[in-house]
């Protein structure tokens, strides 16, 4: 193992460079711990986020080495073997500075999925009871730990190609209110994720799938919300 | 375009998708067929004139062709080229009448001639 990390860090907002620093390889280090140790000890103008550091808040993914990465839970001996590092804020985002990108689009996009709950019942009814084996809950389970931290955003090709797609997130997120059956947004829902906006675009290529650190299959709940939507149509709700 | 709109070019482009992957099986079995058993070009002609059968399966091939190769197309100049709107739209439906004029017309030729 080296003693140093050679690493290369996106400096500026759209318009930049990359700048290199030296950092002291450790034992256990995460990618985080290198931006943190930049930041306090070589270039404390650096601008990065971060806030829990045990994976809970999805606040620190960055492009490490070309890939969308949570920054706390990635070990440096795991994605620089050899030493180099090149860390970037995530693609498909504006840069506001340095690793820290604008994620306004990102969670509009989620509001334009419809990706809020829509009650059925108030505050005064009684708690529904929601048995977890049936079939929409279990699908509902499947997607319902995403944190928001836009790595799969990052990851998505479509997304790049056309700026109105609404991501694998916020498709996620309508596909798991789709099979609450607490909520009643249903129809609303499939409509503001039809089209070439919305899951349609989607050319299952799954690069959400492979890199969401939460192990959630956007690209299952983008078919279903496919398959939704094709119902819909057929019966005429659509 | 409605988005109800472009969800049923989608269902159109997928169902086409769907008849052309039949299509094409058979098309391409016929072919190795035709070779294998050395068929000439007369040969051929003599098994597809008056032939209900063949000139049915050709025009769904056709139209199958015609609906799904426009809608694709629509995507790939969205995606790739960032064109989009009315007249790309209008272009690409004409694309898809010429694909199923000229494609009628073969089949037309090789039921008929």
């Amino acid at each position: 193992m080296e003693d140093k990390i050679d690493v290369s860090v996106w400096r500026g907002t759209e318009q930049g460079e990359f700048r290199h620093y030296s950092v002291p390889r450790l034992a256990s280090q995460t990618v985080l711990d290198v931006v943190t140790y930049i930041q306090r000890r070589l270039e404390s103008s650096l601008a990065y986020r971060f806030a829990c550091r045990v994976g809970m808040c999805g606040s620190c993914a960055m492009t490490v080495n070309g890939v969308a990465r949570w920054t706390c839970r990635t070990h440096v001996e795991k994605v620089a073997p050899h030493g180099v590092l090149e860390i970037a804020p995530l693609s498909n985002l504006p840069v506001i500075r340095d690793l820290v990108c604008d994620m306004s689009s990102f969670f509009d996009k989620w509001a334009r999925a419809e990706g809020h709950f829509h009650p059925t019942a108030t505050r005064t009814d009684p708690i529904v009871r929601v048995q977890p084996d049936t079939p929409a809950r279990r699908a509902a389970d499947a997607g319902i730990e995403c944190i928001g931290c836009a790595v799969c955003y990052a990851s998505c090709d479509v997304v790049a190609w056309n700026a109105d797609y609404l991501g694998p997130a916020a498709l996620n997120r309508a596909w798991t209110l789709m099979n609450d059956e607490r909520d009643s947004g249903g129809k609303v829902r499939l409509a503001a994720v039809s089209g070439d906006a919305g899951c349609h675009a989607c050319h299952t290529h799954m690069s959400c799938t492979e890199r969401c650190p939460k192990k959630i299959a956007p690209t299952a709940a983008i078919a279903g919300l496919k398959r939704a939507t094709l119902a819909a149509l057929l019966a005429g709700r659509l | 375009m409605s988005p109800r709109a472009q969800l049923q070019l989608w269902a159109a482009q997928r169902i086409g998708a769907a008849v052309l992957a039949l299509c094409v099986t058979v098309h391409l079995a016929t072919m190795i067929y035709a070779v294998r058993h050395g068929l000439s070009a007369t040969a051929i002609l003599d098994r597809t004139r008056d032939n209900w059968g063949w000139a049915g399966f050709y025009v769904l091939f056709v139209l199958a062709v015609s609906v799904h190769a426009p809608i694709g197309m629509r995507t790939i100049c969205g995606e790739w080229l960032g064109l989009s709107g009315r007249a790309v739209d209008v272009v690409l439906a004409a694309l898809g009448v010429a694909l199923a004029a000229v494609g009628l017309r073969a089949v037309w030729a090789v039921f008929a001639s």
